[in-house]
C-alpha cells in the first residue's frame, strides 16, 4: 500500500492495465463495442495521471532510497500514521483537561510541575493501556489463562471485540469506497445498511429454513435489501442526473422512518413485547461463532471473515475486472468514459447496487451476528456514516478499508474498556475517529506540522470523489 | 507547493504568538501553591466491605434529563450517603455495547450492575444467565430472573391525576398528548392521561376531548424520536389548531419543543412535563408548566443501591413505584399555584387518596407487572415495594412475606 510516490490514483500502470482490458474486451466483455479497445487506453489516461519516471540505478540503491523516501515525504502512509499520532496527542490533552483532580492540580502548575506533569503522564497512560486491554489484549487475563484461574476465552475476549465491531464496518467501508471509486459519494450506507438490516432479519426469523441454508438466505436479503435501496439513487442519478448525495442523504431518513414504523407493525413485532422491537431472528439464520466457546464473552462470528472476503471480491473487481476497470475509468472522468463507449449511467447504477449490497450485509451483519437478534430503532447503530471515515481513512481502497475497519473496531472495543475502567467518556474514542479523519483530508496540515516534504510526484489526495 | 514556502514563516509567527499568550495565561494561572500531601484522609471511614454500584445508561446517555440521569443522580444519592458505596457510569454509545458494557462491569466485580431501559432487557438477560453470582437491577423493565432486581413504575396513576387535572383546568374543553415511541414507559402515561380526563368528564358530565391518544385503540401521536424539539412543536402546534390548551409531551427532549413554543404564546396554553419535575430540570420553561408527571427513578436506584450495600437486595423480586409509595407523584404547581382553583386542587388530592386506598383503579396494558421467578416468589404487591423519597436508609424488601 506505500505507493512510493504513486500518483493519486492507484493505476501504477496505466498501460499494461489497458492492455489487459484490452484483451478482456475482445474476449469476454462482449457488450462492450469495438472500439472500446482503443477508447479504453484513452480513457485510462485521466485516470491513471502521470505516470512515475522511470528510476535509474541499482536495485537496492532504488529500494533503499524508495523507503527513505516513503517515510520522510508525505505519502499516504506517514500522513496516516502521523495523523493518527495527532489524534492520539489530542485525546491525551482532552483526557487531562476532562479530569477534574488533574485540571484543580494544574492551577499550582509552577508549584510542583514535576508532580502534575506525572500525575497526568499516569492517568493518561492508563487510559491509553485499558485501551489496548480491551482492544487488543489483556495481560492479567493472558496470565490469567495460562494459570488456569480464568478461561482462555477471556484472554481472546478484547480481540474478539474488536473482531466484532470490525465486521459490519468493513462492509460499509469498502461500500463508501467502492462508490468513491466510482465517482459517487455513496452518503446513504446509512439507509442500505438498515433495509438491509431489516431485509436480513425478516428472512431470519418469518422464513423457516433449515441451518446453513437459513443464513445464507438472510444475507442475500440483506444484500438485496441494501442494493435495492442504493438502486433508487443509482438510477435517479443515471437518469435524471439528481444528485446521489442529496437522494442517498433523504433515503437515510426515509430508511429510519420506515424501521421505526415496520417494527411495530404485525408480523414483525414481537407480540411477547410491547416496546418497539421485532421478533428474535432463528438460531438458524444467526452467523456461526466460533464452536465450543461461550459466546457471550467471545462474540467475534463468521461476519469478519465475510468482511475480509468481500474486500477480495471488491479488490479483485476493481483491479482485475472489466467492469472495474469500467468502473475506475467513470469515476476518473465520465466525459472521456463516455466518449469512450461506456456506458456512465449504467456504471453509477451499477456501482450502486454494488455499494448498497455491501452496506446491506454490514447492516445484517447487526442482526444476523451477535450483536442484536432482533430489530429496533436503533439496530445499526452508526455503522454507515462510520462507513464514510473508514472509508476515507482507508484511501477508498479495499484493503485500506479493512484496516482502517480494524482501527475504528479497535478503538471502539477498547473504548468500552477505558470507559468503564478509566472513566473516560466513550466520546473521546469518537473524537479520536473524528480527528484522525480530519487530518486525513487535510494532508497538508500534517505536512506542516511535522515538516515533512512532499512526495516526488502525486503526493497524497485530498479529493476522493468527484462528486460535486 | 509554493504556497508552502510562503506561508510557513508567517504560520512560524502566529505558532510563536499563540504559545507565548498561551505560557503568559498558564504562567497567571498556575501560580498556585500545592496542597500539602494528606495521607490520613485516603482511609475509608467507615467499616465493613465497600459496596460498588455501576450503571450502564442506554443510548440517550448520562445527561438525558431523563431516566438516565435520573437514575445516576440517585446511585450518586447513595454514595454521598454512606462512604461505603462506590458508584460509576458506563454509556452506551449504541445498542451494540449493552453487553460489552455489562460485560465490563461483570469483570470489574461489580457488587450491583444497574441497567437503564426496557431495550436492554436482552442485553441485561444474557449477562445475567451468564454470571448468575452477578447482582444486577434494571430499571422499566421486568426480568424473572433470580439475580435481578426489576423497578418498575406505575405511572398510569400520576398520569390519571394530571389527566383530571388538564381537564379542570382547560378553558377550550380540549386538551392534548404524544409521545416520543410508542412503548410501554410511554404509553402508560398517556393512558392514565386519557382515563384521568374520562374521570373528570364522568363525574362534572363535561365533555373534555383528548387528542393525541386513542387508549382503546392504543394508537396516537408520536414523534418518533426523543430529542428532535422541531418534531414536538410541530405535532403541538398542530394540537393548538385544534384547540388544546394543556399539552403532555412524553417525549424527553422533543418535549422541550413545545414548552418552547409555549412560552412563545405568552401562556395562551400551558404544558404538563414528565419524567423529572419540569421546574427543575427545565426551569427556563418553569412559567408554562402546570405541573409534572414525576416518576421517581433516582429513589428508587438509590433504595437498590443501599439495600445492595445492606445485604438486603433480592434478586428476583422488584419494586413498582405507585402513588402510595411516592415512587410516582404529580409534582407541585409552582408558577400555576395560584392560577389552578382551589377547588381543583382538592379535588386532585382526594383522587390521590381514592386510588391510593384503591377505591378507583387505574388500569393499562402498559402497566408493570411484578417479576415471577419459579413459583414461590411471586408475589410483589403494587404498593408493598416501599420507595421512600426521602430516606436512604435501607428499604424493607419488598418480598419480605
Amino acid at each position: 500500500m506505500t505507493e512510493p510516490g504513486g500518483g493519486s490514483s492507484p493505476d501504477k500502470d496505466t498501460a499494461g492495465e489497458a492492455e489487459l482490458t484490452r484483451d478482456q474486451n475482445r474476449t469476454d466483455a462482449p457488450g462492450v463495442p469495438a472500439p472500446g479497445a482503443p477508447a479504453g487506453r484513452q480513457a485510462a489516461e485521466p485516470a491513471g495521471g502521470t505516470g512515475p519516471e522511470e528510476p535509474t540505478g541499482s536495485v537496492t540503491q532504488r529500494f533503499g532510497r524508495t523507503v527513505l523516501d516513503s517515510i520522510l515525504s508525505a505519502n499516504t502512509v506517514t500522513v496516516t500514521v502521523l495523523a493518527i499520532f495527532i489524534a492520539l496527542v489530542v485525546g491525551a490533552i482532552l483526557i487531562v483537561v476532562s479530569n477534574p483532580t488533574l485540571t484543580s492540580e494544574y492551577g499550582y502548575f509552577f508549584g510542583a510541575p514535576g508532580t502534575v506533569l506525572a500525575d497526568s503522564w499516569s492517568v493518561v497512560a492508563a487510559a491509553y493501556a485499558n485501551l489496548f486491554k480491551g482492544a487488543v489484549f489483556d495481560p492479567a487475563t493472558v496470565s490469567g489463562a495460562i494459570n488456569g484461574t480464568n478461561s482462555w476465552s477471556q484472554a481472546f475476549a478484547p480481540l474478539s471485540e474488536t473482531l466484532t465491531y470490525t465486521a459490519p464496518l468493513v462492509f460499509t467501508g469498502l461500500a463508501v469506497a467502492l462508490a468513491f471509486r466510482g465517482g459517487l459519494f455513496n452518503i446513504g450506507a446509512q439507509g442500505q445498511a438498515i433495509i438491509g438490516a431489516i431485509g436480513g432479519a425478516v428472512i431470519g426469523f418469518d422464513l423457516p429454513l433449515p441451518y446453513g441454508l437459513h443464513v445464507i438466505v438472510a444475507l442475500l436479503g440483506a444484500a438485496a435489501g441494501g442494493a435495492l435501496w442504493a438502486f433508487i439513487a443509482g438510477a435517479l442519478k443515471a437518469r435524471s442526473g439528481a444528485h446521489e448525495v442529496i437522494v442517498t442523504i433523504m433515503l437515510n431518513n426515509v430508511a429510519t422512518l420506515l424501521l421505526g414504523w415496520l417494527i411495530v407493525q404485525k408480523g414483525v413485532h414481537d407480540p411477547t413485547r410491547t416496546d418497539a422491537i421485532s421478533k428474535n431472528v432463528d438460531k438458524t439464520a444467526k452467523l456461526p461463532t466460533i464452536p465450543g466457546v461461550d459466546h457471550n464473552i467471545v462474540r467475534v462470528h463468521l461476519g469478519i471473515v465475510l468482511g475480509v472476503l468481500a474486500a477480495l471480491g471488491i479488490a479483485w473487481l476493481l483491479q482485475r475486472s472489466t467492469i472495474g476497470f469500467r468502473l475506475r475509468a467513470v469515476g476518473a472522468n465520465p466525459a472521456a468514459a463516455r466518449t469512450a463507449g461506456m456506458s456512465v449511467g449504467g456504471a453509477y447504477v451499477l456501482v450502486m447496487v454494488l455499494s448498497g449490497a455491501l452496506a446491506g450485509l454490514g447492516g445484517g451483519m447487526q442482526v444476523l451476528g451477535t450483536t442484536a437478534s432482533s430489530l429496533t430503532a436503533q439496530v445499526t447503530a452508526n455503522i454507515g456514516f462510520d462507513g464514510i471515515t473508514v472509508a476515507l481513512l482507508g484511501r477508498g481502497k479495499p484493503w485500506g478499508v479493512v484496516a482502517s475497519a480494524l482501527l475504528f473496531g479497535a478503538l471502539h472495543a477498547g473504548g468500552n474498556r477505558m470507559q468503564s475502567f478509566s472513566h473516560v467518556a466513550i466520546d473521546l474514542v469518537f473524537l479520536v475517529q473524528a480527528v484522525i479523519v480530519i487530518f486525513i483530508a487535510a494532508p497538508a496540515l500534517v505536512k506542516a506540522i511535522f515538516r515533512l516534504r512532499a512526495a516526488r510526484s502525486g503526493g497524497t489526495p485530498t479529493t476522493l470523489a468527484k462528486g460535486w | 507547493m509554493w504556497k508552502e514556502i510562503v506561508l510557513r514563516p508567517a504560520r512560524g509567527m502566529r505558532l510563536v504568538s499563540v504559545l507565548a499568550v498561551g505560557g503568559l495565561v498558564l504562567a497567571a494561572a498556575g501560580c498556585g501553591k500545592p496542597p500539602a500531601k494528606n495521607n490520613a484522609n485516603g482511609a475509608p471511614s467507615a467499616s465493613g466491605k465497600p459496596t460498588h454500584g455501576c450503571m450502564v445508561t442506554d443510548t440517550g446517555g448520562i445527561n438525558d434529563r431523563s431516566f438516565n440521569s435520573s437514575a445516576w443522580k440517585g446511585m450518586q444519592a447513595a454514595a454521598s450517603k454512606n462512604s461505603n458505596i462506590k458508584v460509576d457510569f458506563t454509556q452506551s454509545a449504541s445498542e451494540a455495547d449493552y453487553q460489552p458494557n455489562l460485560n465490563n462491569f461483570v469483570s470489574q466485580k461489580c457488587d450491583l450492575i444497574v441497567a437503564i431501559g426496557g431495550l436492554m432487557g436482552d442485553a441485561t438477560k444474557a449477562s445475567a444467565q451468564a454470571n448468575p453470582n452477578q447482582k444486577y437491577a434494571i430499571v422499566d423493565d421486568n426480568l424473572p430472573l433470580a439475580n435481578v432486581f426489576s423497578i418498575q413504575f406505575d405511572t398510569a396513576q400520576a398520569g390519571y391525576l394530571a389527566g383530571y387535572l388538564a381537564a379542570g383546568y382547560s378553558k377550550s374543553k380540549t386538551v392534548a398528548t404524544y409521545g416520543g415511541i410508542k412503548i410501554p414507559p410511554v404509553t402508560i402515561f398517556m393512558d392514565g392521561f386519557v382515563d384521568g380526563v374520562a374521570h373528570y368528564n364522568q363525574v362534572k358530565n363535561a365533555h373534555v376531548k383528548v387528542l393525541g391518544w386513542d387508549k382503546a385503540a392504543q394508537n396516537g401521536s408520536f414523534t418518533n424520536d426523543f430529542s428532535d424539539q422541531n418534531k414536538g412543536r410541530s405535532l403541538s402546534d398542530a394540537f393548538v389548531a385544534q384547540g388544546a390548551d394543556v399539552i403532555m409531551p412524553v417525549a424527553g427532549g422533543a418535549g422541550l419543543g413545545t414548552a418552547a413554543a409555549a412560552q412563545q404564546a405568552n401562556g395562551k396554553y400551558s404544558v404538563i412535563w414528565v419524567d423529572q419535575d419540569g421546574c427543575v430540570s427545565a426551569a427556563q420553561y418553569c412559567s408554562v408548566f402546570l405541573s409534572t408527571v414525576v416518576k421517581n427513578v433516582a429513589d428508587a436506584t438509590q433504595a437498590a443501591v443501599a439495600e445492595t450495600s445492606a445485604g438486603t437486595l433480592q434478586g428476583g423480586t422488584g419494586s413498582i413505584g405507585t402513588l402510595a409509595n411516592n415512587g410516582v407523584q404529580l409534582a407541585p404547581y409552582h408558577d400555576f399555584d395560584s392560577k389552578v382553583p382551589a377547588e381543583l386542587k382538592t379535588e386532585v388530592d382526594k383522587l390521590k387518596q381514592d386510588i391510593i386506598s384503591g377505591a378507583i383503579k387505574v388500569t393499562s396494558p402498559a402497566q408493570p407487572m411484578p417479576p415471577a421467578v419459579g413459583s414461590g416468589t411471586a408475589s410483589v404487591a403494587p404498593s408493598a415495594s416501599a420507595v421512600p423519597s426521602s430516606s436512604g436508609s435501607a428499604v424493607p424488601s419488598p418480598s419480605a412475606s
